[in-house]
């Protein structure tokens, strides 16, 4: 049996995405900038994704530039924000629970002349709004908060945010990465300048995304170069990609109801269930959390070995142990929702997808006991 | 990432989990860093020699700090206490086939935790 509970790490490519997508390697290969048929085809299709991607998140498609994923978009909006209004001030504001693309972007610009303010967050992982409107200053230039968090699945207050930041005249973008086509988003609503996205974290094909940057906003290009993408972001446009990220955000909109129904049954059942084995418990938000996203602490065990066992039981999970990673220091965001190192290690990041059913997550129910116990009767923690 | 040595000694570990009444006790690591190890022996006289008769080793950490817990018993068991002080973590990272870099350095603790059990054993013995 094969499981897979990593949505939030990436998706498969949905199988009418990949039909979408394969004309625009062949038979339309153009490059979007040719003035023959072969050229205006290919235009054709890159206007057309843009017109849908836009919709989902009530843009206009004027506002929509492609990437190369979320991590490009998050780097862009926040390092070109930065020093493209530098005349305005050094100070930007952030949050201790962004992904590393945010927060790695924030840090290159602390070490160039910019002064970073790191708010943290409630045990939920929630930032407070009056903490955002506390650290502006005159020389604020930009705010950066995700959307949701994608370890603890915990969504924030962004629209209270971006009311906060309007009025106070800062630019404020989000890393949506993980929400896009999860849960509504309208972006005149919440109030964003600028929205990170990425396509395979919504079933489509890896390698494409799209920052949207509001009418208006003053920011430099991404790349320099024959100007595509409205001479913000050159480079020949990879129709493929596009198209195939413009179909699953087609999917998306369409079907989100239905899938958020679907997850969050699922999650609810999964989470009912982890509940049972003593001493754990489910991080992030009960409530103001992605519909497909479960994480839980099991103390006394580490997590990489819970998930090399899980792996051998086909079940693909992730976790926020230091031993998964290169720094061998636990997840950042369960430190900063006040958990041990300790604790921090323990967990483990089960995220659901539109295909998983009942029926996995009652083989997980039913091995995942068993392998938190035997891990734990090895454990010198454990009985103490 | 891991050799299909440690997995087996991940999968199935040797001489896991709790001893009663030990001749000596070697406690290692941090569980702050992700990796705690306790490992407990048992002593015997034999040919006029003392030797390792038992090995069992408590584990809180990574795959490769259970392969590591699980392949220091293979490794001492048996051994007179002069041999068993000269495994050392190289031994044991050779015996698993190799270990990943990072993992060599934070979970590669089980040839100290066995020497400072050796040392407790010692310590009690002279005291008696």
């Amino acid at each position: 049996m094969k499981i897979y509970l990593d949505h939030a790490a990436t998706t498969a490519v949905d199988k009418e995405v990949i039909k979408a997508m394969l004309p625009y390697f062949d038979d339309k290969f153009g490059n979007a900038s040719s003035l023959h048929q072969f050229g205006q085809e290919a235009k054709e299709a890159l206007e057309k994704s843009r017109e849908t991607v836009a919709k989902l998140i009530n843009a206009d498609p004027r506002e929509i530039i492609f990437t190369s994923g979320g991590t490009e978009s998050d780097n862009w909006a926040i390092k070109k924000i930065a020093f493209t209004n530098e005349d305005k001030g050094n100070h930007i504001i952030t949050s201790r629970i962004e992904h590393h693309a945010v927060l790695e972007s924030c840090e290159f610009l602390g070490k160039n002349g910019f002064k970073v303010t790191y708010l943290p967050v409630d045990r939920y992982g929630r930032v407070n709004p009056e903490d955002v409107k506390k650290a502006i200053t005159k020389s604020t230039v930009l705010v950066t908060i995700m959307h949701a968090n994608n370890e603890i699945g915990t969504i924030e207050p962004i629209e209270e945010i971006g009311k906060i930041c309007k009025e106070k005249g800062v630019y404020f973008h989000t890393d949506a990465v993980q929400t896009v086509g999860k849960v509504p988003i309208d972006v005149k609503k919440m109030n964003v300048d600028l929205l990170s996205c990425s396509s395979h974290k919504l079933y489509g094909p890896k390698g494409v995304g799209f920052l949207y940057v509001k009418k208006g906003t003053k920011i430099a290009p991404m790349i320099h170069g024959g100007g595509h993408e409205f001479c913000l972001r050159s480079g020949t446009e990879n129709i493929a990609g596009i198209v195939g990220f413009a179909k699953a955000c087609e999917l998306a909109q369409r079907d989100m109801e239905k899938r958020v129904k679907h997850e969050k049954k699922l999650a609810d059942r999964l989470i009912r269930g982890v509940s049972k084995i003593p001493e754990s418990w489910l991080n992030g938000h009960p409530e103001k959390r992605l519909p497909g996203n479960t994480n839980f602490c099991f103390k006394y065990i580490e997590g990489e070995s819970l998930i090399l066992h899980l792996d051998d039981k086909g079940i693909a999970a992730s976790t926020g142990s230091a031993c998964s990673t290169k720094s061998l220091k636990p997840s950042h965001v369960l430190t900063a929702i006040g958990l041990s190192p300790v604790d921090a290690h323990g967990s483990l990041r089960l995220t659901l997808g539109k295909d998983n059913t009942e029926k996995e997550i009652d083989y997980v129910l039913d091995v995942l006991p068993k392998i938190v116990e035997d891990l734990r009767k090895i454990s010198p923690l454990w009985g103490k | 990432m891991y050799s299909k040595k440690v997995m087996e000694h991940f999968r199935s570990p040797h001489n896991l989990g709790e001893m009663k009444d030990p001749d000596g006790i070697g406690k290692i690591g941090n569980p702050v860093c992700g990796d705690l190890m306790w490992v407990y022996i048992k002593v015997e006289k034999k040919n006029g020699k003392d030797i390792l008769k038992d090995i069992k080793v408590k584990t809180f950490g990574c795959v490769a700090a259970i392969a590591t817990s699980s392949m220091i018993t293979d490794l001492a068991m048996g051994k007179t206490l002069e041999e068993a002080k000269k495994i050392t973590r190289d031994n044991i990272a050779s015996a698993l086939e190799g270990l990943p870099p990072i993992k060599m350095h934070c979970s590669n603790l089980a040839a100290d935790g066995l020497h400072k059990a050796i040392e407790d054993y010692e310590k009690k013995k002279t005291k008696v």
